[in-house]
C-alpha cells in the first residue's frame, strides 16, 4: 500500500492551491497589502441593531445555530458572538444567548465572558446570559418564540447552522417588531431568512463576517484568497464545460478522454 | 497561554486529520475522532442538563415573570428521566426473560413510548406545522414586485406553487398532442414540466453556486481557525 | 360539491360565521385600507380553513386529486421493482414527528412496496427519534398486512447509532464493528439474515427517507460516490429536495421531494400492488394534496393581493 491514496492526489493538489491562495494573501496582508472588501449591509447593521436595541431599554437575542461545536458554522457564530457581545457590553445592552448544546453552552459562555472583558465591562457579565435549553429542535424553538413574545427583544441575530425552524424564528421575531440579522451556509434555508429577516448573509458572506467585523489584514487577506479559489473554480467550469460541449458537437475521442479524465480523476 | 495551548492543539489535531485523509493506513481516523466527539457530547449532557435545573430553579425560587413554566419543565424532565431510565412498563427481553431491566426502553405500550407518541410527537409535529401559517403571513408582507428581480422571482413562484399541484396539470393538460400534433413542441410548457425543468436547471444551478462559495468559505474559515490567525472563538487573553 | 356542502352544512356555517368579522371589516373601512391593516391571525385563520377544508371533504367523500407520476417517481419505483425476491434493502429512516407529514407516507409507500417485492429489509436510523417512526411504519404495515413475514428472516430492525456520517462511513465497510446487536438487544450472528452480511456494499439497494442533517446528502457523500456500486434512492422534504438534485441520477437514481413525490410513488405502488380498494393508510400522500393545493392557491391569492396594495401605495405616492 502506497503512503499516498491515488485517488486523492488530485483533490490534495487542489486544496493545497486553495489554502495557498489563502496563506499567500494573509501574508501579503501583513506586508501592508491594502485589501479591498465590498460592504455587506448586514454586517454594517449589527452596531446600529445593538444601538436600537440599548435605545428602546430592551434585549438583544442571539442565537448561534442549531448544531454542536464540530460545525464550523457554529464556530463561524461564536467568532461573530464575540463582535456582537463586545459592541453590546460597550452600549450597555442586554445579550441573551439559549443554546441546544451542551458544549456550544461552554464555549458561547467563555466568548461572551471575554467579550465583556475586553470592552471593559467585566462585571456586567452575567453567566445566566448564556444558557442551554434543549438538544430537541423544535422544543428549543418553542422556548425561543416563548422568549420573545415575552421579552420583545429589540435585535434578533440568528447566526449559524438552521433547519425548518429558520422561518418560525424570523416570522416571530419579526411579529414582536425585532430588527433581525442573519446569516447561514444552509442553502435550504436562505430563503426563508432573506424574505423574513432585514439582513441576510448569504453562505460565504456568514464566514466572512468575523473578518469583515474585526477589520484586521490578516482576516481580510484570507477572504481574498477565497476569491482566488473562486476563480479556479469558474476557470474549472468554464473549462470543463467548454470541452463537454465540444466532445458532444464534434465526437472528438482526445476531447472526451480529456472530459472522462476531469469526471473520473480530477473531481472524484 | 489560556489561548495557547487549545490554539496548539486545535493545529495539530487539525492537521493531523488533514493529512490522515490523504494516507491509506490513517482514513479511519477521522470516524474514530468523530465519535470521541460524541463521547464527549454526551458527556456535556450532563452540563446540559446541570444547568436546565439550575435555571429553572432559581426562576422557581426567584417566582420570576413566568416561573410557572419552569415547574412545567423540570416536572417533564424529571419524568422523562425517570421513566426512560426506570424502564416502566417495560417487559423483561424474550431473551431474558429473568431480567426485569431487559427490555428496550423504548417498547410499544411502555410509559416511555405512551410519552412519546402521545405528548413529544404530536407537540413536535405542531410547532412544525405553524411554518405553514408564518409562510402565508410572511407571503403576504414581503413579496413584492418592487424590481425585475422580485418580478421574475414571483413569476416562477407561481409556476412552482401551481406545478406542485393538480391545478398545474389542469390549467396545461389542453396542451397535449393528441389535441393537436403541434404541441408535441410545447409539451415542456405544461406547468409541472416547467416546474420540473425549473428546479432541475436553475434552481440546481443557483444552489451549486451557493454551496461552491460555502464550501471556499469553510475551506477558509477552517484554515484561519487552524493557523490561529483567527482566535475570536476562543476568547480574549 | 353541492351535495357535501348541504351535507356538511353545519360546516359551512362555521366557515362563513368565522369570516364575518372580517367582512364587515372591509364594508366599514374599505378594501385597501382593511387590507393595509390586515390583521395576520386572519391570514392564519385563512390558512387554518384552506388545510381543514380539504381534508374533511377528502376524509367524508374519498376523493383525491388525479396524480401523474413524474420521471424521478418513476425511476424510483423502478429501481425497486427490479429487484428480486430475497434481494438485500437497507432502508434507513432519518426523520422525526415533525417531519411525518411529508415523509411518512413516502416511508409507508417504500415498505409496503419492498414487502410486495419480497425483499429483505434492513431498517436503521441515523436520528434519536428515528427508531420510533421506523416502528410505526413496521406496525402499519408489515406486522398488519404482511404477517407472514418473520422478523429476523425477512426483515430487521438495526436500531438507532449515534454519530450521524461516522455511521455511514463505517458500515459501508464493516456493519460489525457497530452494530452488534439489533434494536431488540439480539446478537448480530444470532439473527439469520444478518449471516451473510458483513457491509452495506451487499445491500442491492439503499432507501433513505431524509428530513435533514443526517440524511440523504451523508449518503450521496459516503456512501454512493465512493462506492459508485451502491444504487441509493431517497425520499426528501420539499425544502431539502433542491439541494440533491445536482446527484440524480449517478449518486442518486431516484428522488421523491416532498408530499407531491409521495403521493406520486403512491399512485405507482397502489396501480401495481394495491387491488381495487386499498386501505386509505396507503393513499395519505394522494390524500394530502388536496390541501397542499387549496393552500398553494391561497398563497397565490396572497401575493396577488399584497402587490395590488403595493402598486395602489405607489400610484398613490406619486400622485
Amino acid at each position: 500500500m502506497s503512503w499516498l491514496d491515488p485517488t486523492r492526489i488530485w483533490f490534495l493538489g487542489l486544496l493545497i492551491v486553495l489554502c495557498g491562495a489563502v496563506l499567500a494573501y494573509i501574508f501579503a496582508a501583513r506586508r501592508g497589502l491594502r485589501m479591498k472588501v465590498r460592504r455587506i449591509a448586514g454586517l454594517e447593521a449589527v452596531d446600529d441593531a445593538v444601538g436600537r436595541a440599548t435605545e428602546m431599554g430592551r434585549s438583544c437575542l442571539y442565537i448561534p445555530g442549531l448544531q454542536d461545536m464540530n460545525d464550523i458554522q457554529t464556530i463561524a457564530s461564536l467568532t461573530i458572538l464575540s463582535r456582537v457581545a463586545k459592541t453590546a457590553a460597550e452600549y450597555d445592552a442586554k445579550i441573551e444567548v439559549p443554546t441546544t448544546r451542551s458544549l456550544v453552552m461552554t464555549a458561547a459562555r467563555e466568548t461572551v465572558q471575554a467579550a465583556y472583558l475586553a470592552a471593559g465591562r467585566p462585571e456586567a457579565f452575567s453567566p445566566d446570559q448564556v444558557y442551554y435549553v434543549t438538544d430537541e429542535q423544535f422544543g428549543y424553538v418553542a422556548y425561543v418564540q416563548g422568549l420573545m413574545v415575552r421579552e420583545r427583544p429589540a435585535a434578533c441575530f440568528y447566526m449559524g447552522s438552521f433547519f425548518a425552524e429558520s422561518l418560525l424564528l424570523a416570522e416571530m421575531g419579526n411579529s414582536v417588531g425585532a430588527i433581525q440579522i442573519a446569516g447561514t451556509a444552509q442553502p435550504a434555508q436562505l430563503p426563508f431568512f432573506v424574505a423574513a429577516c432585514d439582513y441576510t448573509l448569504i453562505g460565504e458572506e456568514f464566514f466572512a463576517a468575523s473578518a469583515y467585523l474585526s477589520g484586521e489584514p490578516d482576516q481580510l487577506g484570507s477572504l481574498k484568497g477565497q476569491d482566488i479559489g473562486k476563480l479556479i473554480v469558474v476557470a474549472g467550469i468554464v473549462t470543463g464545460v467548454t470541452a463537454a460541449t465540444l466532445a458532444n458537437l464534434t465526437g472528438s475521442p482526445a476531447i472526451r478522454a480529456f472530459v472522462d479524465f476531469l469526471i473520473n480523476k480530477i473531481l472524484t | 497561554m489560556k489561548r495557547t495551548v487549545p490554539m496548539l492543539i486545535t493545529a495539530a489535531v487539525g492537521f493531523t486529520l488533514i493529512g490522515a485523509y490523504f494516507v491509506p493506513y490513517t482514513q479511519n481516523w477521522g470516524e474514530s475522532v468523530a465519535i470521541w466527539f460524541d463521547v464527549l457530547a454526551a458527556i456535556a449532557f450532563i452540563l446540559g442538563g446541570g444547568n436546565l435545573l439550575r435555571t429553572h430553579l432559581k426562576r422557581i425560587s426567584d417566582q420570576g415573570r413566568g416561573w410557572g413554566y419552569s415547574a412545567i419543565v423540570l416536572v417533564a424532565f424529571v419524568a422523562t428521566l425517570f421513566v426512560g431510565l426506570g424502564k416502566i412498563g417495560v417487559a423483561p427481553s424474550p431473551q431474558f426473560p429473568d431480567h426485569a431491566w431487559s427490555g428496550q426502553y423504548r417498547q410499544t405500550g411502555s410509559a416511555f413510548w405512551f410519552m412519546y407518541q402521545y405528548a413529544f410527537s404530536p407537540l413536535t409535529s405542531t410547532i412544525f406545522a405553524l411554518l405553514a401559517f408564518y409562510i402565508a403571513s410572511a407571503a403576504f408582507r414581503a413579496f413584492r414586485a418592487k424590481n425585475l428581480e422580485a418580478k421574475l422571482l414571483l413569476g416562477t413562484a407561481f409556476i412552482i406553487l401551481l406545478g406542485r399541484t393538480f391545478a398545474g396539470v389542469a390549467l396545461t393538460d389542453w396542451i397535449d398532442p393528441a389535441n393537436w400534433d403541434g404541441f408535441r413542441y410545447f409539451t415542456g410548457l405544461r406547468l409541472e414540466n416547467l416546474t420540473v425543468y425549473i428546479m432541475a436547471v436553475f434552481n440546481t444551478a443557483g444552489n451549486r453556486a451557493i454551496m461552491i462559495g460555502i464550501a471556499l468559505g469553510i475551506v477558509a474559515t477552517s484554515l484561519k481557525i487552524l493557523i490561529g490567525v483567527d482566535r475570536s472563538y476562543l476568547g480574549k487573553d | 360539491m353541492g351535495e357535501f356542502i348541504l351535507d356538511q352544512w353545519w360546516l359551512a356555517l362555521i366557515f362563513i360565521g368565522t369570516l364575518v368579522p372580517l367582512v364587515r371589516q372591509f364594508a366599514s373601512a374599505g378594501i385597501m385600507p382593511a387590507l393595509r391593516t390586515l390583521d395576520r391571525r386572519w391570514i392564519f385563520l385563512l390558512m387554518f380553513w384552506s388545510v381543514l377544508l380539504p381534508i374533511y371533504f377528502i376524509g367524508v367523500t374519498g376523493k383525491t386529486f388525479p396524480e401523474v407520476p413524474s420521471a424521478l417517481a418513476e425511476a424510483t419505483f423502478a429501481e425497486i421493482d427490479r429487484l428480486n425476491p430475497g434481494d438485500p434493502v437497507l432502508l434507513s429512516f432519518d426523520y422525526d414527528p415533525a417531519s411525518e407529514g411529508e415523509l411518512q407516507p413516502m416511508a409507508t409507500a417504500f415498505v409496503r412496496h419492498c414487502a410486495e417485492k419480497k425483499l429483505k429489509m434492513y431498517f436503521m436510523s441515523l436520528w434519536p427519534v428515528g427508531p420510533q417512526m421506523l416502528q410505526n411504519t413496521v406496525d402499519k404495515v408489515i406486522t398488519a398486512d404482511f404477517p407472514s413475514l418473520v422478523y429476523g428472516q425477512d426483515y430487521v430492525n438495526l436500531g438507532y447509532k449515534s454519530g450521524y456520517e461516522a455511521v455511514i462511513k463505517v458500515i459501508t465497510t464493516n456493519i460489525r464493528e457497530l452494530y452488534t446487536t439489533d434494536a431488540r438487544g439480539t446478537a448480530i450472528q444470532d439473527i439469520p439474515m444478518m449471516r451473510d452480511i458483513t457491509s452495506v456494499q451487499q445491500m442491492k439497494l439503499i432507501i433513505n427517507v431524509s428530513a435533514g442533517y443526517a440524511g440523504v446528502k451523508e449518503w450521496v457523500l459516503y456512501a454512493a460516490t465512493p462506492y459508485p456500486s451502491l444504487r441509493l434512492v431517497a425520499g426528501t422534504t420539499g425544502v431539502q429536495a433542491p439541494l440533491v438534485y445536482p446527484y440524480v441520477p449517478r449518486q442518486l437514481r431516484g428522488l421523491l421531494g416532498a408530499i407531491k413525490g409521495a403521493a406520486e410513488y403512491e399512485k405507482l405502488v397502489m396501480d401495481a400492488y394495491g387491488g381495487p380498494a386499498p386501505d386509505p393508510k396507503y393513499l395519505e400522500g394522494l390524500r394530502r394534496m388536496g390541501p397542499q393545493l387549496v393552500a398553494h392557491l391561497l398563497i397565490i391569492v396572497l401575493i396577488l393581493v399584497a402587490n395590488v396594495l403595493y402598486f395602489a401605495d405607489k400610484r398613490e405616492a406619486r400622485q
